[in-house]
């Protein structure tokens, strides 16, 4: 490898701690989103998902403040806030489908307002740029710890769940009849518990992001879930690394990069599956 | 993707991971293994072998299952009532659907007919009285909605949904047996659907969909099955085919209720019938119910 190639790709980690803890924090944090992501797109809850991660921000936000930027009181504000969200919201589920969007974005907007008028009442102009877009960099060794964890337990429940949740997903009655209970809420748990400690890396807007749009450009790719999901952990890992980059030369802001990278290959995905497509139904046109 | 697709390549050889790996843990915790470690390979193979055998289009003699236990099964209702807010949709419903009984449920539109399923099922609980089933605290109870929470586009294949009517054989956690691939070809074969065996569902029409559940229920083996208008909007040729599937589980002691809306239909394969307008006008042996005066009575009800 030629030194100039070295000092783009490998050069920064290997200089930096700070970039290599933000890079293993976001390539732990891929290995959960990917399936987790799936998921949310296959069961069309990618809307509750948004609501989730805006959940957080108000019990984020007041830990956050209160407590002399600790993690522990932010990721236990951001547990409660988004616990009391989820249960609402659970409720709202019993409901026509219509007034359950309604009430989706009526959750979301109140909880992004609470959180932006809490911290702006208690906090100052950086605290409020910090909990909306998150600081990858800032992210220390307890902060990547808690990450790992709790990656690693969602990777090891949903390998234990996967069959009832994959039918949860798309016959619940089925499931209800031959006896499985409480795989949305345990879902909806494990969604909560990535999103609170995304939140530190890319705050409340962003956090649904690395989830979100791997699982997306992988499903341009594929239609088996198995594979979506290792895809979209690839995609996600693939768009970390690629964002770490690009903020450290282009001294862009790190969690916006990953997410643009993300944007990016889910752009490219969607670009490539619609010509494909275009492709295969010219052909069979041909072929009659 | 859950169950049945062993014969896809990649797969084979996290399936093997994934069986030895489970199996390390378990020998590590002092527990015994299950028997498929370190032979998951050959299992798979088999599966394979087992598959193309089967595909070959024959149908089979019988199921091989096992007859529903001989305990009480039926339903009892007791004074049951549904509201929706104000409307009133079900009430004064009281009586019991016997153990093996094959009863049809008919009436206008808006009767509360699906309602007395959901409420029969434990889906909806009744605002007054109650259900008795103990199929239901079994897990022996099936269910085939019209109206469903099912979603079409989830990516899964005929196949894997069948293979799911054999959910008591693995449930949750377990590694299904490899005798399901067999038994999952045969229910498949049963409603003549072979050759769609690997096609996604969001790919089948509505009358191959309904044979698809049909094939599941054939293997789920349940005590109790509700059937909502599980004849409505099929072909001729499914029609039958499926009243014939219905008539073998009636024949094997299995207690049916369904939702039917042809009177002709009725009298020629259901023994019982109960005649709903919100509340039973008649419930009992078809030919008494489905009487002139009960029908125009049923009208009548506003």
């Amino acid at each position: 490898m030629t030194p100039s190639v070295y000092a783009l790709l490998i050069g920064p980690f290997e200089g930096f701690s700070f970039m290599r803890i933000a890079l293993v924090a976001c390539l732990a944090l891929a290995l959960s989103n990917g399936p987790l992501g799936v998921l949310l797109l296959l069961r069309r809850m990618a809307l509750d998902g948004d609501v989730l991660s805006h959940a957080v921000m108000p019990g984020a936000a007041l830990g956050f403040v209160f407590s002399m930027h600790s993690l522990t009181a932010l990721s236990l504000g951001g547990l409660a806030s988004g616990t009391v969200v989820a249960g609402l919201t659970g409720l709202l589920g019993r409901s026509r489908p219509a007034r359950h969007d309604a009430g989706l974005v009526a959750f979301y907007l109140v909880a992004l307002a609470l959180g932006v008028t809490l911290v702006a009442i208690l906090g100052s102009n950086v605290d409020i740029v910090r909990v909306l877009f998150g600081t990858v960099l800032a992210i220390d060794v307890r902060a990547l710890l808690q990450i790992a964890i709790v990656s690693s337990l969602t990777m090891l429940l949903l390998a234990m769940f996967y069959r009832p949740m994959a039918v949860d997903s798309f016959d619940p009655i089925f499931l209800r009849m031959v006896g499985g209970h409480g795989m949305r809420s345990l879902f909806i748990v494990l969604v909560l518990f990535n999103l609170v400690v995304s939140f530190q890396a890319f705050g409340t807007l962003l956090a649904i992001g690395p989830m979100l749009l791997p699982a997306a450009a992988a499903r341009c790719w594929t239609n088996r879930p198995g594979l979506m999901m290792t895809l979209a952990t690839a995609i996600g890992i693939l768009s970390s690394y690629a964002g770490l980059l690009l903020s450290y030369h282009r001294n862009l802001p790190s969690g916006p990069a990953i997410v643009m990278a993300a944007g990016g290959l889910y752009g490219a995905s969607l670009l490539v599956s619609a010509t494909a497509n275009l492709i295969r139904t010219r052909t069979k046109g041909n072929d009659r | 993707m859950f169950i049945v697709d062993r014969e896809q390549n990649p797969r084979l050889f996290n399936r093997a991971a994934r069986t030895s790996a489970r199996a390390t843990i378990l020998r590590a915790s002092g527990l015994p293994a299950p028997g498929v470690a370190g032979s998951a390979i050959g299992e798979t193979a088999r599966t394979i072998r087992a598959w193309l055998g089967n595909t070959g289009g024959q149908r089979p003699e019988r199921s091989g299952l096992p007859l529903p236990p001989s305990v009480e099964n039926g339903i009892e209702v007791r004074s049951v009532q549904v509201r929706h807010g104000q409307h009133v949709t079900l009430e004064g419903v009281n009586g019991r659907f016997a153990a093996g009984s094959l009863t049809a449920v008919v009436g206008p539109n808006g009767a509360g007919k699906s309602t007395l399923l959901n409420v029969l099922s434990g889906l909806t609980r009744p605002n007054r009285g109650e259900v008795i089933c103990p199929a239901r605290g079994r897990n022996r109870l099936a269910y085939l909605q019209q109206q469903t929470e099912f979603d079409r586009d989830f990516p899964v294949t005929v196949a894997e949904l069948v293979g799911l009517g054999l959910w008591r054989s693995f449930g949750a956690f377990r590694t299904p047996p490899n005798i399901i691939a067999d038994r999952v070809a045969e229910a498949i074969g049963a409603v003549g659907l072979l050759d769609q065996i690997h096609r996604r569902i969001g790919e089948l029409s509505v009358g191959q969909m309904r044979r698809a559940f049909f094939a599941r229920l054939l293997l789920l083996d349940a005590e109790v099955m509700l059937l909502d208008e599980p004849f409505a909007a099929v072909d001729v040729r499914t029609r039958d085919a499926l009243l014939a599937l219905m008539a073998r589980w009636h024949e094997e002691g299995r207690t049916i209720v369904a939702v039917v809306h042809e009177f002709d239909q009725v009298r020629a394969h259901f023994p019982s019938a109960l005649l709903l307008a919100r509340s039973p006008i008649a419930w009992g042996d078809t030919r008494t119910v489905l009487t002139d005066d009960n029908l125009a009575k049923a009208v009548s009800v506003p």
